[in-house]
Parts: structure tokens; sequence; C-alpha cells
């Protein structure tokens, strides 16, 4: 235990040196993970709308394949994302192995099931009364739309959360993928990783300190946001 | 209420490429002991796959600044094992592999995939264990320490036990070597046991590993001081004269002829670097203040003499 107090006496030391590695690393994190939730967003949001929408057949099939996919380890995404990208991979012209580009990818990818399926979810979750009353007064879909998802927002905006702490918080695909390179593509989870493993673990559990921090921090700040309007 | 979450999204949008430029951000406070090591935006990317027990001593942090200043690249280190890395090699990953595993790296060079093979350095790997020393092998040759590891093993795997690296690595494939020449076949060796414990881990976390279960183990010796040291291990090197026990180290230039790379001439740079007279020097000072002892020793002063050097053309001329 007393490990744990060690570490978190060298996260304030940490913080308050401005110590530049974890600096970096910490910025590169947000920036990787923030990244891909909103990428995530921008594409299971209307997705998710789609496919709530409208009934089509093997939409139940459709959905349960999403929720298959919320369990998907994160070594198995990084593995295809791995071959995918690798020179010697369909994709390998790209030359973006090893690059914080292909993490983001990666995660875009790995996080998607969960904001697709919580998305719906949320949509599902509002009475189907919103939808009608808003076509009765003169809505068109599109505005009908919208008004459920304005009305699904906290919902929504718990998949955005959801995704966001899938995606700060993985380790596989970033290994994988990433290839932990110091000063370019090393995350906060990798390192945490790597330090452990090289038996520095009140640097570790520093780092994870400072992780968790970050996240309630970020969460904090969004939920006020949220509550203004 | 579409403009605040319009608003929302913007805000985020703008926080994250605020984010993204500040990674660009250069640092501002140099360090003493360490040599800085900066954050470059990304420019020629020169992608090298080192082994673990490279990696673990340290070297490769103290040297990559160098070679990024002197080339003017930005060198990226991707950790893994010798198996792994030289999986790299053939799909083109990296432009270049530094490995030790002299089986794995002759069958990768006649596949075509490597070329201008350069030896920079050697150590020695040595067997450490618990200090009790249950299975008596302080003292003995290698393989006759593994046969007396095996016997007690067998019948005491609580007491006694030997951790692999078990990753393919180039102390792996050591490791096989010696369990061969001692006249055992190595896939019966796997399944002997709960004595045998595969780690499937880099040298340095392998080490730790033993250390808390109080094991024997294979190691090189600059990742078994580095980690003696730094981590207060309190298992003992017992076994380390043995001509087996040479371990060199080599980097090979991934062949653009069968693979996909870009970068030959600077991996050539690179190779011709590590044997340049100035590195050499470098490599064979590195860990002396700390440790009291180098932990690797350079190639070019001919001091490696015993079977299983390699011969002066080896680590002495240069990359064309």
């Amino acid at each position: 235990m007393t490990a744990i107090w060690q570490g978190f006496l060298k996260a304030i030391e940490l913080i308050v040196s401005l110590n530049h590695e974890v600096l970096e690393i910490t910025v590169r994190t947000l920036a990787i993970s923030i990244s891909s939730t909103v990428i995530a967003g921008l594409i299971c949001l209307p997705l998710g709308s789609l496919i709530h929408f409208n009934n089509f057949r093997g939409k139940r099939t459709v959905i349960n394949l999403i929720q298959t996919f919320y369990s998907v380890p994160t070594v198995a995404v990084g593995l295809i994302v791995f071959l995918l990208f690798s020179r010697s991979g369909p994709l390998g012209f790209f030359e973006l192995l090893f690059t914080p580009q292909v993490m983001v990818i990666g995660q875009v990818i790995l996080i998607s099931p969960i904001m697709l399926g919580l998305v719906i979810a949320a949509l599902k979750g509002v009475d189907r009364a919103a939808y009608e009353t808003a076509i009765a007064t003169g809505a068109s879909e599109f505005q009908a739309t919208t008004t459920v998802i304005r009305e699904a927002r906290y919902s929504i905006y718990s998949a955005m959360i959801m995704g966001f702490g899938r995606a700060i918080s993985e380790v596989g695909l970033a290994l994988m993928v990433g290839g932990n390179i110091r000063g370019y593509t090393r995350v906060m989870t990798t390192a945490i990783s790597l330090e452990t493993s090289k038996g520095d673990i009140v640097l570790s559990i520093a780092l994870g300190i400072i992780l968790i921090s970050i996240a309630l921090i970020i969460n904090f700040s969004l939920s006020r946001l949220q509550q203004r309007y | 209420m579409k403009r605040k979450i319009l608003k929302l999204f913007s805000t985020i949008i703008a926080v994250m490429v605020l984010l993204s430029l500040l990674i660009g951000c250069k640092p501002a406070t140099p360090t003493t002991s360490v040599p800085q090591y900066p954050v470059h935006s990304p420019e020629t990317r020169f992608k090298i796959a080192t082994t673990t027990s490279l990696y673990d001593t340290g070297l490769w942090y103290y040297l990559e600044p160098m070679f990024e200043k002197y080339a003017d690249v930005e060198m990226d280190i991707i950790y893994a094992g010798t198996g792994i890395a030289l999986e790299y090699g053939k799909r083109g990953d990296v432009d270049a592999v530094v490995v030790h595993d002299p089986v794995a790296e002759t069958q990768f060079i006649a596949d075509g995939y490597g070329i201008n093979q350069r030896y920079f350095a050697y150590n020695f790997f040595l067997i450490a264990g618990p200090p009790a020393d249950p299975a008596g092998i302080k003292g003995l040759t290698a393989t006759e320490a593994f046969k007396k590891i095996y016997e007690a093993g067998m019948s005491n795997p609580d007491t006694v036990k030997f951790i692999s690296r078990g990753d393919n690595s180039g102390t792996h494939s050591k490791e096989k070597l010696i369990w061969s020449k001692a006249g055992y076949n190595y896939a019966d060796i796997e399944k002997s046991g709960k004595w045998y414990v595969e780690a499937g881990q880099g040298m340095g976390p392998t080490l730790m590993q033993a250390n808390q279960q109080q094991a024997y183990v294979l190691a090189d010796i600059s990742t078994f001081l580095a980690y003696s040291r730094n981590n207060n291990l309190t298992i003992v090197s017992l076994v380390e004269q043995d001509p087996i026990f040479l371990n060199v180290y080599d980097a090979i230039a991934v062949n653009p002829d069968t693979v996909k790379v870009q970068h030959l001439d600077i991996a050539n740079k690179f190779i011709n670097w590590l044997i340049s007279p100035e590195i050499q020097n470098v490599i064979g000072t590195y860990g002396k203040a700390e440790y009291g002892r180098s932990l690797f020793f350079p190639l070019s002063d001919g001091s490696c003499n015993i079977e299983g050097c390699p011969s002066p053309d080896k680590y002495s001329t240069q990359v064309p």
C-alpha cells in the first residue's frame, strides 16, 4: 500500500515540476483519444440515427452484432489494424504504421461499436410520441429526427463519454499499432505498461493517478458545459 | 438547441486542434544527467526494431539523440523481441533490425530480407539464480548447470524453477542452444513440468519475474547489471565463464529489393555509424561510471577472439 502513497507523491512531483516527458505523453494521450472520440461520434451519431429510425430486414441482427463487438479485445483490433497498415499489408502504402494517426484510426474502429450501440439505445429510450408529435406539428423527417436526438442528449452524451473512456484506457491497440515509440507514439497507458514491466512501480502508479485525474477534469468540465443548457 | 450542440462540438474540436498543435512544441528545460529528449514534428522517420536486452539497459536512450543529430533524421525505436523484430523487418515496417540471434539472422539474410549485416558489440550471458542455489550450479559450465537445474526442477518443482524468455528472442535461442548441447530435446523441456516457466516477456521483465520467484534465469550481463542496481534484485550471477555465453549484437538493414522500404541510405549510415571508432568508444564505456564495468564490449578493437566471434570484415568494413 505504501507504493500507492509513494505513487501519489510522485504524481504531485511530476505535475508540479511540469516534467517534460510526462507532459508530452499526457498531451499526446488526450489528443489521440479526443480525436478518436470526436471522429467516432461524428460517424456514429448519424449512423445510429439511421439504423434506429429505419426499419429494415436484419435490423435486429445488426444491433446484435454491434453489441457483440462491445467486448472485442483491444489486442485483436490492434492485430487486425496492424495487418492492414503494415507495409506489406493492403493499406501499407499510406505508411501509417507506428504513427499517432493510425492509433486514432484504430481507436475509432475500437470504440465505434460501443458508441453506435449506446446511441441506438439512447434513441430507443425516447418515447415514440416525441417523433410523432414533431411530424404532426409540421416538422420534416430530418427535424423530427433532431428533436428526438435532442431529447436523448443526456444518454448520447453518456455514449460519447463511454467511448472516450474506452479509447483513453486501452493498451493493446496502442502498443500493437503505435509501437510505444518514445517521443512519438508513447501514450499514458503504454508508458504505464512499460514502466511496470521495467519494475518502476511508483512511476506507473503516478502516471495512473495523473491519467485518472485528467479524465476526471474532462468529465467535470464537460458536464458543467452540458448543464448550461 | 442545435446551435448549442454545435458549439459544444466546435469547442471540443478546437481544444483537440490546440492540443495536437502542442505536441509539436519543443521543450525548454535542459537536464544534466540524461541527454535531453527533444520531441520533433515528423520529418524523415527512420525506424529500427531492437532487441529488448539492448533497450532495457538504456543504451538506446543514450545513442538515439546522437544519431538523430548526426544524420538529421527522426529515429523511431521499436522495442520487441528478436522474433517480432525480424518479422517487422520482413514486412517492411522498420528500416533496420538490431538483434542477437545468429540462427534467425542467418535465415533472415538467406531469405533475402536483410543485407549489410555488421556486428557492433558483444557481451556475455550468465545464469543467475537464488543465492541459496538449491540446484547447486555455482561455478559449473553452462551445460552442466542446465542439467542440474533440470534434474532439481523435476524433483522439486516448487523450490527449483527456471524462467525462460519464451518469446523467440535472441536470448531464448541461446537458451535453446544450451539445452540441446546439454543433450535435451527442447520440446520435451517445455512440457516437462511446472518448474519451467515461460515468461513471454522482454529481458528486464523476465528478470523481475525470476527475482520474484527466486528462480534461475539466463540473462545477458548488461541487462542483469542494470536491473540488479536499479531494482535491487536478490538473485545473483552463478555461472559466467563459458564460451557458449558469447552474445554478439549486430545491425542488419532491410533489403529494399525484397521488401518495400525506402531508407536504405539512412540504414547504411546508421550501420556505419555504429561501427565507427567514435561510437565504438561510446558503446565500450557505457555504464562504466554507474556499474563499475562497461555493459558492452566494442568489437572494433579486436578483443573478441573466442569461438563464435565474427570475422573482422563483419565488424570493421564500412558498408558501401
